[in-house]
């Protein structure tokens, strides 16, 4: 049988799982963010990386970097893309709210039998 | 300004004090290809067990000794076992969420490292069978019979265990273990994980000068990274290397000749039955943190084994963490004792809590005859981490251990 990384590099280990927090969902969640924050980290050590490579090729320098000032229409592009990025991550809240505002709305599963037959 | 911003942010505030950069990590020619982000992904472990035990941790007995212990003495009195301090952590939020991350940890670590062999499992399995076919200082036992306690949970949560061949030749298993050690210990082992066995190593030649040991046999002796340095130390000697784990060994003896280590074989056998050894063939046995992969009773039997093969004058070593001895705090305990609930030691705790030296006794040794020591991993301090200056106490996995042993009596004639 061949060797499936993408299916096995996360296989659990066996024995049962301990869990730590009084919520699990809580616990679950940490855990992936926990996932998210080292892939985080390993961008921004790319990031650097590519910084220092740079500097030793003589491309661009990291005072470069750090004195790099937007003109007005590159800061609006780069804070629009900060706006989308926030907007992205944060729309379960915007749809909690939004939903405060429909009132009492209906399940799918409610208009399937409801309106079956219109 | 922007230079002030840019002090701001990446200037060092005090001197560093952290893990080396995984890229230190020694490539041997067995060793897997690790890209730039595995890398990365690796430093990231090492610098969260770091923070774990260094910022985390110490939070932790805050806690006990603000909250928890009083709370448990208003109601019951003063904690009298290691297991109600452990129990009565478990209901606070900050072990909870120190325990939380460092069992995420320990399983982004596997998944981290099995990414790595795995991917690359076919370029891997075939330089380990190119490295050992036909070579006879592999001798694996085809059907060879795991003992039941070490099949029943994967220890230290690592997937599959010592044991488990995904494909025939398979060495994705110990592969993972050595290139993920690094992420564990913080690069406290060394270069090449072995500043555990270098340690050994130097304290025999320390403590027992003019030993000159012809034949050492290496129980549970995993992947070899305890074992080489021995037969570093001693290029005279003969080394066998012993271990269940069939991976383990044919990854072993490939890494030995992959460092150009000629003088270890490694034999898979179980360790409470030696008898393919005859009585009084080795020197030296030696056992270094594997005494906790191993049930009661299967100790029992081993110590037996070790004094049978050992030869008049010979010795015997085991290294491990320190015991759960009555000066030990019952905090320390506990704490010691996480791996053994919660990261698949299920033998940790009795091998802690027994009296070795009363069960090597009881398999032969004399009292007189019984070794008591310390060491340190032994590492190129001017790039690794130096555990002997190392205040930081990561319970169970600093690389600093006892040595617990026995020097079998010459019988008078």
């Amino acid at each position: 049988m061949a060797i499936d990384p993408l299916a096995q590099a996360g296989e659990k280990a066996r024995g049962k799982r301990p869990w730590f927090l009084d919520d699990k969902d809580s616990e679950r969640v940490l855990t992936i963010v926990m996932a998210l924050a080292q892939e985080v980290s390993v961008m921004r050590q790319r990031l650097d990386t590519v910084e220092r490579l740079l500097e030793t090729k003589d491309v661009i320098t990291r005072a470069d970097i750090e004195g790099f000032a937007p003109s007005k229409d590159e800061a609006e592009e780069r804070g629009a893309w900060n706006q989308e990025f926030i907007a992205r991550i944060l729309r379960i809240v915007q749809q909690e709210n939004e939903a405060i505002l429909r009132g009492e709305e209906i399940s799918s599963e409610q208009a399937g039998q409801d309106f079956q037959n219109a | 300004m922007p230079e002030d911003k840019a002090a701001a942010s990446t200037a060092q505030t005090c001197a560093y004090d952290g893990p080396p950069d995984y890229r230190l990590v020694g490539r041997h020619g067995m060793f897997p290809q690790v890209s730039h982000d595995e890398a990365e992904r690796f430093n990231f472990l090492a610098h969260m067990n770091r923070h774990l035990a260094s910022q985390l941790l110490p939070g932790v007995k805050t806690a006990f000794e603000q909250r928890v212990e009083p709370a448990f003495k208003k109601d019951n009195g003063a904690f009298k076992h290691r297991n109600e301090v452990r129990k009565a952590l478990l209901k606070d939020p900050a072990f909870q969420i120190w325990s939380a991350l460092r069992r995420a940890t320990m399983e982004q670590r596997q998944q981290a490292g099995r990414w790595v062999t795995l991917r690359q499992a076919r370029a891997l399995n075939e330089k380990a069978l190119a490295l050992t076919e036909g070579d006879e200082r592999l001798e694996l036992t085809p059907g060879f019979d795991v003992p039941r306690y070490l099949t029943a949970v994967d220890h230290h949560c690592m997937p599959g265990s010592y044991h488990t061949e995904l494909e025939h030749g398979d060495v994705t298993g110990p592969a993972n273990y050595d290139a993920g050690l690094f992420a564990t210990t913080g690069g406290a082992l060394g270069r090449f994980n072995d500043g555990g066995g270098q340690a050994v190593a130097k304290w025999v030649k320390e403590n027992l000068p003019g030993f000159a040991p012809k034949a050492i046999l290496d129980l549970g002796c995993g992947l070899g990274h305890n074992v080489l340095p021995l037969a570093q130390a001693f290029p005279d000697a003969d080394v066998v290397g012993v271990d269940a784990g069939g991976p383990m060994l044919r990854y072993g003896l490939a890494r030995a000749k992959a460092m150009g280590i000629d003088n270890v074989r490694f034999i898979q056998a179980d360790a409470e039955d030696l008898s393919r050894f005859a009585d009084e063939s080795f020197d030296w046995v030696q056992t270094t943190m594997f005494l906790h992969e191993t049930s009661r009773g299967a100790m029992e039997r081993i110590f037996a084994e070790t004094r049978r093969v050992l030869k008049p004058g010979g010795i015997v070593l085991h290294v491990e963490q320190p015991q759960y001895t009555d000066d030990m705090p019952l905090y320390e305990q506990s704490i010691r004792d996480w791996d053994a609930f919660y990261n698949n030691e299920p033998f940790w705790t009795t091998m802690h809590e027994i009296d070795l030296d009363d069960l090597m006794i009881k398999a032969g040794f004399k009292k007189d005859g019984v070794i008591h020591g310390g060491v340190a991993a032994v590492v190129d301090a001017t790039l690794f981490p130096s555990t002997g200056d190392d205040t930081v106490e990561d319970y169970g996995r600093k690389a600093a251990w006892h040595v617990i042993g026995a020097k079998k009596q010459v019988e008078a004639a």
